[in-house]
């Protein structure tokens, strides 16, 4: 949303190509030019189903400020070619404001564009980038969007360099060109609202992407193993991973399927190495007997949960919020573990942390629900303070006698005997045990397992760190995960209208804290719930867990789009007012 | 091939917990049990350092027999629970064991990429050819006649043949004992632990509840008239025209065994998160 | 490795792991009893175990403080250990009888006997046949006892093994 009375102006570019154009590229070193230029941002994606050579648009939000929503409508469009543009037109909002530049050889621009009464202008892409050698359509698009918002030419080159250091030097000189065109033809284009270079940043910055900081996370708490089977869109987790983990002495292992990454994590955790995978719904849903087996035995591992459009196969390369209820409840019998959930992209880096620190501290399985509109988007943030959360698991001494693993009392968190450890030797069981560890079907055995079970993660006490609590006011909204950004950008929007509303945004969703929420919601009247759902799974959740005390609503809908802050801001007040 | 008999430190009594087995009396797991606690104790293996890894079945019950550490997991499952836990604690001696149906029905994917991997590690299916803990249904290595209720007049279907299956798929060390001779198969155990690589060894072991025709395989079982060969070409026809009853090492491979590669001096978090910096 | 046994230290070995093995194989199934129920037939092999261990003692007393020989299991000579092996076995049953278990005892001691007979007849070194003869009569007696028990015995009846109640899934 520009808007500049309150200079809290935000641009957003759009950069469309297709069959090689390398929208992708250009799009990614928009983005790193404006972080060095000292702007926040973010950069998400959508593509065709082609593995290669489908159409792409590279969507990139700029501001002054820290940004974990997509804009409004796109102040620039950028269209390399219009091949197949239907599929993302949705995603590309326009309105008269905006400012459309196409190739006029690429043919008429589309109705669906056009309908929008955006101002269109011509950039011959196509023919320029023929007419010089090695010179490539999207470094002159490139160019001219990047002159166009006002980044300095400098930083720019300095992208370019860093890029393409690894290349044959004629790669740099002809990408220089390229650009050189587009900043030159942009100067005929009337934009008129180019952003404000920022004073530099006073601390340092990051550019990383949400399934990067969950990897990174990982590391940071401890996690020295991995085993994982890929499905989009969490691949990228363990992309990252299997280089850095090896730099950190750890290792990550391709498994067969997420039925054996599953075992394998509670393998090498039960072996004393804090251990985590990362999937998708229908990874997630393979692994849920074996997260129960993890919870009866007492296994710490974490699980990253990167959402996206179900149900089954459903929606790969999109967003959605609907496994919540398949990880709080999709495990069979009694089976309490924890549950929790970043709320933008650079808090997919302390979540899946603080996920590592409590999955050992409670010797219980944690699943983090991130999603693909954080997992693969992209975002300039400031680098995240460590909260030194670091894995503790409470381990037997070595050398010990008569030893029961699970012993009760002491919170519910008995230690761990690590095999090598003379004295400490047990069979870990999925069966119900008793304090030994020997298989049991007795009463008092099995109702005392279960509230050591139970009890040892809801007396925990987790600290402030259980929810985002905003603002004041009467009336609250509360939501979970991804939608949290949009959903504070669309509560700005009303406080500046006056209207006050307070947001509530658990990170922790199991177990469920029903008198923290309580406590959360003191003095409000009426709450509205928000989700990326269609069957409002976290609305459900709410009412069936958590002592409510006043009247609540709900707005949910399906993915694939991802909310924008006018909808939800208009939705919040509708319901305010109704 | 030669196990080396030291003087051990402990008997192979030392090795068994004191939970009492619930097996039928007559159950060849019994004498699974006591040949594992002789390989244990002939091979000097400090308790503390093996891991015996399971699923779900009769001869899964067996970790919590012995006084070592591990696990019982889910159904199918141990192989891998396995290789996580030897892939990141090299340093201890680890084993599966299971029955057939855990092992190559449920188990059957998981089975493939643990030959395939050849992690150091040992497998021991005791095979009856029978789900005995759900009370006698047909298992993948079960004789297409055998008449059950869930499938009278048998399954028309071809048995699973786990042992030209292995050595398919890569296990390094592939051997056939009866739990009708126990010393026999104590010393293909501790043959197969000391033997790099993913060791494989079918036990036929009878279950006297649901299969008590298998009495007969006291007089079916038999030595393997060849020795144990190295040649795979060899060791595939020898065991797709095997009769099911050769006991003894059958295939002795030298696959270099998979383990993590030492990476070297380990960086701090700190030092890669320079990665993100703009 | 020589097939036949040629010292005493080695005859010495073999015996203790035979009567070790014997021992703990009726602890075994003394337990096993137990679990199942059947007090009658455990106290049977608690007792026969304890004379094994009896044998045993006799044994490391005779073996005192020399060095004998540490035989695995596997490498036993010329030792039939079917007599005591229980897989498959037509008398193991949760519903065996004392007959039963003693039918089972006196076939491990027939074998045994063979086992001696085998190095009297065999073994060039004197001494160790008549170490063999002593054992070997020793054996010989406890047939007498076995047998003379098993004539105390009641015999089963063709239903012995009938169980009206169906076999129970547990997990």
């Amino acid at each position: 949303m520009t808007n500049k009375k309150n200079n809290q102006a935000s641009l957003s570019i759009a950069i469309t190509g297709s069959g090689g154009a390398g929208v992708i590229t250009a799009g990614n070193m928009l983005l790193e030019a404006a972080a060095r230029a000292g702007l926040y941002g973010l950069f998400m994606r959508s593509s065709g189903p082609q593995i290669r050579g489908g159409e792409a648009a590279a969507m990139i939000r700029l501001a002054a400020q820290p940004l974990n929503a997509p804009g409004e409508i796109f102040d620039i469009l950028i269209a390399i070619d219009w091949h197949n543009i239907d599929r993302f037109a949705i995603e590309l909002p326009l309105s008269p404001d905006s400012l459309v530049i196409a190739d006029p050889a690429q043919g008429a621009v589309p109705d669906v564009i056009t309908a929008s009464g955006a101002r269109v202008v011509e950039l011959p892409m196509k023919d320029m980038a023929k007419a010089t050698p090695k010179v490539r359509a999207n470094m002159i698009a490139l160019g001219a969007v990047a002159s166009l918002i006002g980044l300095p030419g400098d930083v720019v080159d300095g992208i370019l360099e860093k890029v393409l250091k690894k290349r044959a030097a004629e790669a740099l000189e002809s990408s220089r060109t390229g650009i050189a065109l587009g900043v030159q033809a942009a100067t005929q284009f009337e934009f008129g609202r180019p952003l404000q270079m920022p004073p530099l940043a006073d601390q340092p910055r990051w550019m990383i992407s949400g399934n990067e900081a969950a990897g990174m996370g990982a590391v940071r708490g401890g996690v020295r193993f991995v085993a994982a089977y890929p499905i989009t869109p969490a691949t990228e987790v363990l992309e990252w991973l299997s280089p850095n983990l090896k730099k950190v002495g750890g290792a990550l292992i391709q498994a067969e399927d997420e039925l054996a990454s599953i075992n394998m994590i509670i393998g090498a955790s039960y072996g004393g190495t804090p251990s985590l995978t990362a999937t998708s719904g229908p990874g997630l849903a393979l692994m849920l007997e074996s997260i129960g087996l993890a919870v009866a035995s007492e296994v710490p591992i974490v699980i990253v949960d990167v959402m996206r459009g179900g149900p089954s196969t459903g929606i790969p390369t999109k967003s959605e919020q609907s496994d919540l209820n398949i990880a709080v409840l999709g495990l069979h019998g009694d089976a309490p573990h924890i549950v929790v959930a970043p709320t933008t992209v650079g808090d997919c880096l302390f979540t899946t942390q603080w996920a590592v620190h409590l999955a050992e501290a409670l010797q219980v399985p944690a699943i983090v629900l991130s999603d693909q509109l954080l997992g693969q988007t992209r975002a300039i943030i400031d680098e995240p303070a460590d909260p030194g959360f670091v894995s503790q698991r409470c381990v037997a001494e070595a050398g010990i006698s008569d030893y029961h693993r699970y012993a009760l009392g002491g919170g519910g968190v008995s230690p761990m005997a690590i095999p090598g450890g003379a004295g400490g030797q047990y069979t870990a069981d999925g069966l119900e045990h008793n304090e030994i560890g020997n298989p049991s079907s007795q009463v008092a055995d099995h109702i005392s397992q279960s509230a050591k079970r139970s009890d040892k993660i809801s007396e925990y006490d987790y600290g402030d760190h259980w929810a985002e609590i905003e603002g004041e006011g009467e009336l609250a909204v509360i939501t979970w995960g991804s939608t949290t950004g949009v959903t504070r950008e669309a509560l700005k929007a009303l406080a500046q209208k006056g209207h006050n509303v307070r947001l509530i945004a658990p990170r922790l969703l199991a177990p469920a804290r029903p008198e923290l929420m309580a406590q959360a919601l003191t003095g409000v009247t009426r709450a509205l719930v928000l989700e990326l759902s269609h069957s409002a799974q976290f609305y459900h959740y709410l009412k069936g867990y958590y002592d409510l005390p006043c009247p609540v609503a709900s707005y949910c809908r399906s993915g694939p789009l991802p909310y924008r802050a006018a909808e939800l801001a208009a939705e919040i007040e509708k319901w305010s007012a109704s | 091939m030669n196990v080396e008999s030291t003087t051990p430190a402990l008997t192979a009594r030392d090795y068994k917990s004191t939970v009492k087995p619930v097996w039928c009396p007559g159950c060849g797991d019994y004498s699974v049990l006591s040949s594992l606690t002789k390989a244990f104790a002939e091979l000097a293996l400090p308790p503390e350092d093996v891991a015996v890894i399971s699923g779900i079945g009769c001869s899964s019950r067996i970790p919590a027999y012995l006084n070592t550490y591990g696990f019982h997991g889910v159904h199918g499952r141990a192989t891998a629970l396995a290789t996580g836990l030897k892939l990141s604690r090299p340093d201890l001696t680890v084993l599966i064991t299971g029955g057939d149906g855990d092992g190559f029905s449920i188990g059957g994917n998981h089975f493939l990429h643990a030959c395939r991997r050849n992690v150091d590690m040992t497998y021991i299916v005791m095979d009856n050819r029978v789900y005995g803990m759900t009370k006698g249904q047909p298992s993948p290595t079960t004789e297409p006649d055998w008449d059950s209720a869930l499938a009278p007049g048998g399954t028309g279907l071809r048995p699973f043949n786990p042992l030209v299956i292995a050595l398919a798929s890569g296990a390094n060390f592939i051997a056939r004992s009866f739990a009708g001779d126990p010393n026999g198969t104590a010393r293909v155990i501790a043959q197969a632990i000391k033997h790099p690589g993913f060791s494989f060894i079918e036990v036929l072991s009878p279950c006297v509840t649901f299969r008590p025709d298998q009495r007969e395989w006291k007089t079916k079982a038999h030595a393997a008239p060849v020795d144990a060969t190295e040649d795979i070409g060899r060791a595939a026809k020898r065991l797709m025209t095997d009769d099911g009853f050769n006991t003894g090492i059958l295939y002795i491979g030298n696959r270099e065994p998979f383990c993590l590669s030492d990476s070297g001096a380990a960086k701090k978090p700190a030092d890669i998160e320079t990665q993100f910096l703009v | 490795m020589s097939k036949t046994i040629e010292t005493i230290e080695e005859l010495l070995a073999h015996v203790q792991v035979m009567e070790r093995e014997a021992y703990e194989c009726y602890l075994d199934l003394a337990e096993q009893m137990e679990v199942h129920n059947n007090h009658e037939v455990a106290e049977l092999f608690n007792k026969l175990a304890e004379d094994e261990k009896k044998h045993l003692g006799y044994v490391e007393a005779r073996v005192g403080d020399s060095e004998i020989p540490h035989i695995a299991p596997w490498d036993l000579k010329n030792f039939d250990d079917s007599g005591l092996n229980m897989t498959g076995a037509r008398e193991v049953h949760y519903m065996m009888l004392p007959y039963h278990a003693l039918k089972l005892a006196l076939r491990a001691e027939k074998k045994a006997v063979a086992f001696f007979a085998d190095v009297t007849g065999a073994s060039k070194d004197p001494e160790v046949r008549d170490l063999a003869a002593e054992f070997e009569k020793e054996e010989q007696h406890h047939i007498e006892l076995i047998n003379e028990w098993l004539g105390k015995v009641v015999r089963p009846e063709d239903d012995w093994d009938e169980d009206p109640d169906p076999p129970v899934q547990p997990t």
